[in-house]
């Protein structure tokens, strides 16, 4: 297993002169997986019908919930906010195409699995008209706050499936940033949508990769996809050749083991550094962006395109002709399946994502988002659930293949005690539920699921830890009033009683005065 | 033999004196040990232990004054991270005090409540809002669901309702809603006539959790 860095030397260039990727490094763990992409990359990306109905999920990243800029009545055009959230985190959302709001309804939705959020119910006019676009000029192109800022404004985020917000990513005080990956490696079986994005505008994920060079300061930009990409490789380095100046941009191919595009595994792959467990990429001096986010930034630079559409795969022994399509954020999974042939009747489950590490859907109304990158169409041949779980055996498969060097099995009969706190001593919150070790299982126990329970369960805890927290301090502020007030109480009644002892004195001093002056007299 | 009872019983007293000077010297403060019970509370502020609030509570503990099984809003797990703190066997909770409840939350029903601000002086979290002769309200995000505003209101217009739980990811092998049985349920077009905002007339979809 390979160690883990010193913490001491965190921050510092490592090898600054070396090029990430030169050599490449093994990463420990992971599963040589079926392919299963070609089927999808028969044909160039199509243009799904557009749909009657568009369902925008409100919010589309993690992080605090966003706020819709838009009525039920409002007449939008393509590209105008609908909504949009404060702080750090917050993503804009824009309309995908003109039409009419016709209201803000709860919308299925995939995460959490069979809930529903609120989404913006857009009916479109079929015009497309899209609203005034606003390229970033050229000399703001070099001034990294404007084009962070511009990149914050258009909406994006990891288009790879975590959906994390790119300019949090690019914005930060970190000391050097020398290298920007662009993350090509699309490791898990059946998902293609980077695949067909890098051969068809290679051009534009080269040129975004400049740009978020610029954003972060970086001097070199690593373009990472696998060995077994066909064509992909032979157009970048095409697109390199022409759009990019000597020596920045390098293309780099990695073996095929899943989850070698996981962002941590990558870097382990690219750097031969583990990112620590408690630190981020950009502590190594390198920031892992998507293929897919890099293009999209290329657009929202030179054409003021805001993120509204993304490749979405649509495959899986389910689907008559499996495909890839450019669908509009909102399209409802089922309109991208009939847009695919529709979907066959033994079709068991739909998933969104790959198969390893994809969410279940518990409807196939639920609507593509800018983190959707495959639908997945499973029938009953597929499914391991008719494998009784049995009990684990302790063989030791999950802890070879778990590419976070997590022990699973320890992890697993944890998290079945209950004793969520030693879950967290092993590091549960290390597992990127990658779902090799629950592949591996001679139990078919579905351990990531167990993960996914543990880490709900914690967050759970911190969340009514804080509630406790609050409540004591708002008990403890409201006991220090109750005996603040009773002090100004008394302190009056003190005053009050004395003024009463001083007017008696006065009395006994008139008396007195008097008293005096009736002597003088006699 | 007389050397080997002097040498032990000489060590005997050293070590005795030692320790016991050191057990004065390096006393347990008082102040901290309050604090990590008082971590251990729920902080309800419920006073059904039949002390004024959890703090209170935890400085009984501490002297020695209360039991560890007096907090139902704590229940038994309370009683068993209490037990394990202080060294003392668990035992099963109180249950004259009152009964472990799911997290509720007061809500006042806004058309009954007469403005007396009694209720606003018995919270003892300040999360109940108002000024008199005008309707009082709730600050859910605040209230521990401690039941003391419910009886001094003069109208009854306070409920208890169950706080509005987020989705939890289920114990797989628990119910059905494990992940595994997630299955596909193609659904009918569920939009309603109107296209608004209609949000009790949700599309049926498989159930979880």
């Amino acid at each position: 297993m390979a160690g883990k860095i010193d913490g001491t030397n965190r921050g510092q260039p490592y090898m600054d002169e070396t090029l990430p990727g030169q050599r490449l490094h093994p990463f420990f763990g992971g599963l040589k997986l079926r392919h299963h992409k070609q089927v999808a990359c028969q044909s160039p990306v199509g243009t799904p019908p557009l749909p009657e109905r568009l369902y925008i999920p409100i919010q589309q990243h993690q992080g605090r919930p966003d706020e819709a800029v838009v009525e039920p009545g409002d007449k939008v055009l393509k590209g105008q906010l609908l909504a949009r959230g404060t702080g750090l985190r917050a993503v804009p959302v824009h309309a995908p195409t003109s039409g009419k709001i016709a209201g803000i309804r709860e919308w299925p939705v995939a995460w959490p699995p069979g809930s529903q959020a609120p989404c913006i119910v857009l009916v479109p006019d079929g015009l497309d008209r899209w609203t005034e676009c606003a390229p970033l000029a050229e000399p703001d192109r070099d001034n990294r706050d404007k084009l962070i800022a511009h990149i914050r404004s258009c909406g994006l985020v990891g288009l790879g499936g975590a959906m994390f917000p790119t300019a949090g990513k690019l914005a930060g005080d970190w000391p050097d940033l020398h290298t920007v990956i662009l993350n090509g490696a699309e490791c898990e079986p059946w998902i293609a949508c980077d695949e067909m994005l890098m051969r068809e505008r290679p051009e534009s994920v080269i040129a975004g990769g400049l740009m978020l060079a610029r954003a972060t300061g970086a001097r070199r930009v690593v373009v990472a996809i696998e060995d077994q990409m066909g064509m992909v490789a032979e157009r970048l380095e095409q697109a390199r050749m022409e759009n990019a100046p000597e020596g920045i941009v390098h293309l780099v191919q990695v073996a095929t083991i899943y989850p070698e595009g996981g962002e941590r595994q990558l870097i382990q792959a690219l750097t031969g550094r583990e990112v620590p467990h408690d630190g981020l990429p950009q502590d190594l001096g390198v920031v892992c962006i998507n293929v897919a986010t890099a293009a999209a930034v290329n657009e929202a630079v030179s054409e003021g395109r805001p993120v509204i559409d993304r490749i979405v795969t649509v495959t899986g022994p389910g689907v008559a002709s499996p495909c890839n399509l450019k669908a509009l954020v909102g399209t409802p999974a089922t309109d991208l399946l009939e847009a695919a042939g529709g979907i066959s009747d033994n079709t068991r489950r739909l998933i969104l994502g790959g198969p390893m590490s994809g969410l279940p859907l518990a409807s196939d109304q639920v609507p593509v988002t800018k983190g959707t990158n495959c639908l997945l169409a499973l029938t009953d041949s597929e499914l391991a659930s008719t494998q009784p779980v049995m009990p684990c055996i302790n063989c030791g498969e999950c802890v070879r293949v778990c590419p976070a060097g997590l022990l699973p099995q320890t992890l697993f009969q944890q998290i079945r005690g209950e004793n969520f706190d030693e879950a967290r001593e092993l590091d549960l919150f290390d597992c990127i539920e990658c779902g090799c070790c629950a592949q591996v299982c001679p139990s078919h126990i579905p351990l990531v699921d167990y993960y996914r329970h543990g880490k709900d369960e914690l967050s759970r805890r911190g969340v009514e830890a804080e509630r406790a927290r609050r409540a004591r301090e708002r008990f403890e502020a409201r006991e220090q009033r109750l005996a603040r007030e009773k002090a100004e109480r008394q302190a009056r009644r003190q005053a009050r009683k004395e003024k009463l002892t001083d007017r008696n004195q006065a009395k006994d001093q008139v008396a007195a005065a008097l008293e005096r002056a009736r002597q003088k007299k006699k | 033999m007389w050397t080997g009872i002097l040498v032990l019983g000489g060590l005997a007293l050293a070590f005795g004196l030692g320790l016991g000077i050191a057990a004065r010297y390096w006393q347990a403060d008082d102040d901290s040990v309050v604090e990590q019970i008082n971590s251990i509370l729920p902080q309800t502020q419920c006073a059904q232990c039949g002390y004024p609030g959890c703090r209170p509570y935890a400085q009984a503990i501490a002297s020695g004054e209360a039991d560890i099984n007096q907090c139902p809003p704590g229940g038994e797990s309370g009683v068993k991270a209490l037990a394990e703190l202080l060294g003392r066997e668990p035992k099963p909770l109180d249950t004259e005090r009152g009964e472990t409840k799911p997290p509720i939350v007061a809500v006042i029903d806004e058309d009954r409540c007469i403005g007396c601000t009694l209720c606003i002086q018995a919270c003892p979290v300040d999360a109940i809002v108002g000024a008199s002769r005008l309707m009082h309200t709730v600050i859910a995000d605040e209230c521990t669901g401690c039941e003391l505003c419910l009886p001094p209101c003069p109208v009854d217009c306070i409920d208890l309702v169950e706080r509005p739980d987020d989705w939890r990811w289920p114990r797989p092998g628990d119910s059905v809603g494990d992940a595994r049985s997630l299955d596909l349920q193609v659904i009918d077009s569920p939009e309603p006539a109107n296209g608004g905002e209609d949000r009790r007339n949700k599309p049926r979809t498989a159930v979880h959790g």
